[in-house]
């Protein structure tokens, strides 16, 4: 113990910031964080979702029936956001149909199932010991091609992160892990240190950082020795033990406790010189780069008091949840809940058929008494708990109010989408009001509403052009009539001058029969006009009555 | 199999608003204690008038907005409401006083505007302001302190008291107020005030009986209750730091400038610190939090200007007291203060 307390007392001193608010909820990250992680049975299915990250889905490349190795591509990236998926292992493609999904809606997307034939068969492999000798852009296909998201959070595409062309500062990797619960990183660092550091050192090549600071929280005592001893005396990476609060593995709130600077509104890290990948992430990154290994698998927390054996797993990407809880001893409870995530910001799953994908960090089937449903929400009484947290510094209160009241452009004005969903606020509240869900939809409607709005505007648009080309086409047609008619009357009345110079050689009676004819002439003329032209205006009525 | 569906968080830190409301009974018991020494067990019967009755006021107000009548009464808003009430009423103060004030606070302060987590007012302060300007006489009679009082009460007495008006052996409560001398004596501020207006200085009316040791007779110990439960309260998280200490400021730090300046003429800032109602304004009644700022920079601000305010009407208004009008008076300024104290949001700065 003394032995850690070194070692933070050594690390801490870098840290120059902090963050506002915070929560202390308990960590319960016992078992998981002290068993090895472990190997399970092969589930007799996989299931992948062919969208498993933000961004669209690629183009599926096999066929239902078709015998696939491990690591065989099973979809073509699509263009700029997309990523690969591979088979996870050796089998057969069983069926490729809709499945209910690791979201909260639990809505069925299109998904390849695969049956393992047990035999881990490896596709080909392109080991790449000596990175530096390839140029960055290579390496960063060969991150997309292996099919790497972010694996701490909101699975963005690493290789598109990476890809930016701004000047950095720092590479951050983030092995903080700050949600009660989850461990899957802190024991990825303490039994990979060497790969995780490893990869840090690829993604500093790739991004061309001054220097990498590594976050570990100060409850990982473990994690932190072996991150330290696999960084040993490499002077470009430091490692920074920040205290445990909640939530400070936040990519803007890790930001602002390692440097004192905040992520401007609107902005993203790498605008202030920032760029965070997750440890999971450079342990895939170093897989996919030394070993020519694309994203198979991941460490999942399977944990909770309904499940008899509480620890780390290895799991195939596409493993139902089913199976983790099944290899785990599950005796659920009456109205069991199944969280994807840690307790703070997971989400309960409808049902266990759900695969474990590429964002999954954890599974956690507690008891009733475990985590207690919250009770009946009671009104607001202004007390301020929910500010004293938020670590947004949002007033999370008036937000709360505004969103009852449907108030859309005031929850703006008190920036509603600056709020991170970390739920601090709703964990504190002593009303039990689900603060968050309030947030949520209010996110959803406001998005709504510009959407519709932005229709709205187009057809205003669109109607105002047609207005506007009718309105030009019966002008230009006015004018090409009024040109017409101006061009008659004056070919008449050169004739009528020909005719009257004609007439003065004549003699004085013959003249004035000649001008008898010629006036009888000019009224047929002039009526014949009158019926054109009535007739053009009935026709251009009948254009804009259309 | 099909689960439950839950939003996130999962879990909650367990100290909700009954309890809390729970907590700020329990740290009211101190000052309590010692206010039923000083001035006879009325308070007990004051406090369980008000409770029933905010009990069947609150009740009445749910059912008459279609609410469900039993879990209004959970959250201990009410309750709150009336032992606060009762605590600042005089302990022999007839019964309807204590009636007409809390149904004042539950029914119109409270739930005419919209009920829990609406009142634009704190309700008990409200209740005790229509109280004494409705009722200036039955409101003021605050018995002297038992240790300087020629009568004591016993329960009976007491409660025939406040129904009937009179002692069962026929003494009003004027007259009972009436010292050896025969002369009505008042509260400390009280007379304080009287004093002051009579060209006495502060030195020689602290040669009065109402006085001893730093300030009013019997009112000292109570105030130091009050702040006993108070730091109990911050203690336990259940208020923070805040209002208390802007309070006290607010009150204190002008007191000891106008001490300085004038000492026979301006009490110093422990007289003022440890009289009337400060301390269990300064940290039971200042902190509701519905009626209060919302954020902390807000809160401070709340607090000081009640405090000044204490110090101002204390000083040159026309009531010995101040909380009840400087509370209210500060809560109309909250929506005013909260929207410029307003904190600045992650990532807005400059």
């Amino acid at each position: 113990m003394s032995d850690v307390k070194t070692l933070n007392r050594d690390f801490n001193t870098g840290i120059i910031g902090q963050f506002p608010g915070g929560v202390h909820p308990p960590e319960r990250k016992q078992p998981a964080t002290s068993t090895p992680i472990r190997r399970l049975a092969l589930p007799q299915e996989l299931i992948l979702p062919v969208r498993q990250h933000i961004g669209p889905s690629g183009k599926v490349l096999v066929k239902v029936g078709e015998r696939v190795d491990k690591g065989q591509r099973l979809t073509e990236a699509g263009l700029s956001q997309g990523l690969p998926l591979h088979a996870p292992t050796s089998g057969v493609i069983a069926a490729i149909e809709e499945r209910p999904t690791a979201h909260a809606s639990g809505l069925p997307e299109q998904a390849i199932v695969i049956h393992p034939d047990g035999e881990e068969r490896w596709g080909t492999r392109h080991a790449l010991p000596d990175y530096r000798d390839v140029e960055v852009a290579r390496l960063l296909e060969l991150i997309q091609q292996a099919g790497i998201a972010g694996l701490g959070g909101a699975g963005f595409p690493t290789a598109q992160k990476l890809a930016q062309q701004k000047p950095l500062k720092h590479l951050i990797i983030n092995g903080v892990e700050c949600e009660p619960y989850i461990a899957a990183d802190d024991r990825l660092m303490q039994e990979y240190a060497n790969d995780i550091i490893a990869g840090t050192r690829i993604l500093q090549y790739m991004t061309h950082c001054e220097s990498v600071l590594l976050a570990i929280e100060d409850n990982k005592p473990e994690a932190i020795k072996a991150i330290a001893e696999a960084i040993d005396d490499d002077p470009q990476i430091e490692l920074k033990v920040v205290p445990t609060k909640y939530p400070s593995g936040g990519e803007k709130q890790l930001i602002e406790l390692l440097t004192g600077q905040q992520v401007p509104a609107g902005k993203l890290p790498m605008d202030i010189g920032f760029l965070m990948q997750n440890v999971g992430t450079a342990y895939a990154v170093k897989r996919a780069i030394i070993h020519g290994e694309p994203l198979l698998e991941r460490v999942v927390t399977v944990t909770g008091e309904s499940l008899k054996q509480r620890g780390n797993v290895w799991a195939l990407l596409g493993t139902p949840i089913q199976h983790l809880l099944n290899e785990s001893g599950f005796t659920p409870e009456k109205k069991q809940r199944i969280i994807m995530g840690g307790p703070m910001m997971g989400f309960t799953l409808p049902s266990s058929e759900v695969p474990v994908i590429k964002t999954t960090n954890c599974v956690l089937a507690p008891t009733e008494q475990e985590l207690p449903s919250p009770g009946a929400e009671l009104a607001c009484i202004r007390c301020g708990a929910c500010a004293d947290v938020c670590p947004a510094t949002l007033q999370p209160q008036q937000l709360q109010w505004l969103a009852k009241a449907k108030d859309y452009d005031e929850l703006e004005k008190h920036n509603l989408f600056d709020c991170i969903e970390c739920g601090a606020c709703a964990y504190v509240c002593p009303s039990e009001i689900p603060l968050v869900h309030y947030y949520r939809k209010a996110k959803a409607e406001v998005r709504n509403i510009a959407r519709e709005k932005a229709k709205a505007e187009q057809a205003r648009k669109r109607f105002e052009a047609r207005q506007e080309r009718l309105e030009r086409e019966k002008q230009e047609r006015l004018e090409r009539h009024r040109k017409a008619s101006e061009e008659r009357k004056r070919m008449q009345e050169q004739k009528a001058n020909k005719a009257d110079t004609k007439a003065g050689d004549k003699p004085a009676d013959a003249a004035s029969q000649n001008n008898d004819t010629s006036a009888g002439k000019s009224a047929a003329v002039a009526a014949a006009i009158a019926r054109a032209k009535a007739k053009k205006a009935a026709q251009a009525a009948k254009g804009n009555e259309s | 199999m099909s689960f439950r569906i839950a939003p996130s968080p999962h879990g909650h830190n367990q100290r909700n608003t009954s309890e809390m409301m729970r907590w700020v009974c329990y740290a009211l018991v101190p000052g309590v204690l010692l206010q039923s020494y000083f001035f006879g067990p009325g308070i007990w019967f004051q406090m369980i008038l008000a409770v029933a009755t905010s009990v069947i006021a609150e009740m009445a107000c749910t059912v008459a907005r279609n609410r469900p009548a039993f879990s209004a009464l959970r959250d201990n808003t009410a309750l709150v409401t009336a032992v606060l009430l009762a605590i600042s009423i005089p302990s022999l103060a007839p019964w309807w006083v204590i009636v007409i004030g809390t149904l004042f606070a539950i029914v119109v302060v409270k739930h005419v505007y919209g009920g829990m987590g609406q009142n634009l007012f704190n309700p008990a302060m409200a209740g005790y302001v229509l109280l004494l300007i409705s009722f200036p006489v039955q409101m003021t009679n605050w018995l002297p302190a038992s240790t300087i009082s020629e009568h004591s009460l016993t329960l009976w007495q007491t409660l025939h008291t406040i129904i009937f008006e009179y002692t069962p052996s026929g003494y009003s409560v004027e007259q009972l107020r009436a010292g050896i001398d025969g002369v009505t004596m008042a509260t400390p501020l009280d007379t304080i005030k009287t004093g002051l207006t009579q060209g006495y200085t502060l030195t020689e009316i602290y040669q009065g009986r109402e006085f001893s040791y730093f300030a009013g007779a019997g009112w000292q110990w109570i105030n130091l209750g009050f702040l006993v439960g108070g730091l109990l309260l911050i203690q336990q998280r259940i208020i923070s730091w805040h209002i208390p200490l802007g309070f006290v400021a607010g009150l204190c730090v002008p007191a000891f400038l106008a001490h300085i300046f004038a000492p026979d003429l301006m009490p110093g800032p422990i007289v003022h610190a440890l009289s009337g109602a400060t301390m269990l304004g300064a940290f039971f009644i200042a902190t509701d939090p519905v009626s209060a700022a919302t954020s902390n920079r807000g809160r401070v601000i709340f607090a000081l200007l009640i405090g000044f305010l204490v110090f101002v009407i204390r000083s040159w208004g026309g009531y010995p007291d101040a909380v009840a009008f400087a509370v209210l008076l500060a809560n109309m300024c909250v929506p005013f203060i909260d929207r410029y104290t307003r904190p600045v949001v992650y990532g807005h700065g400059d």
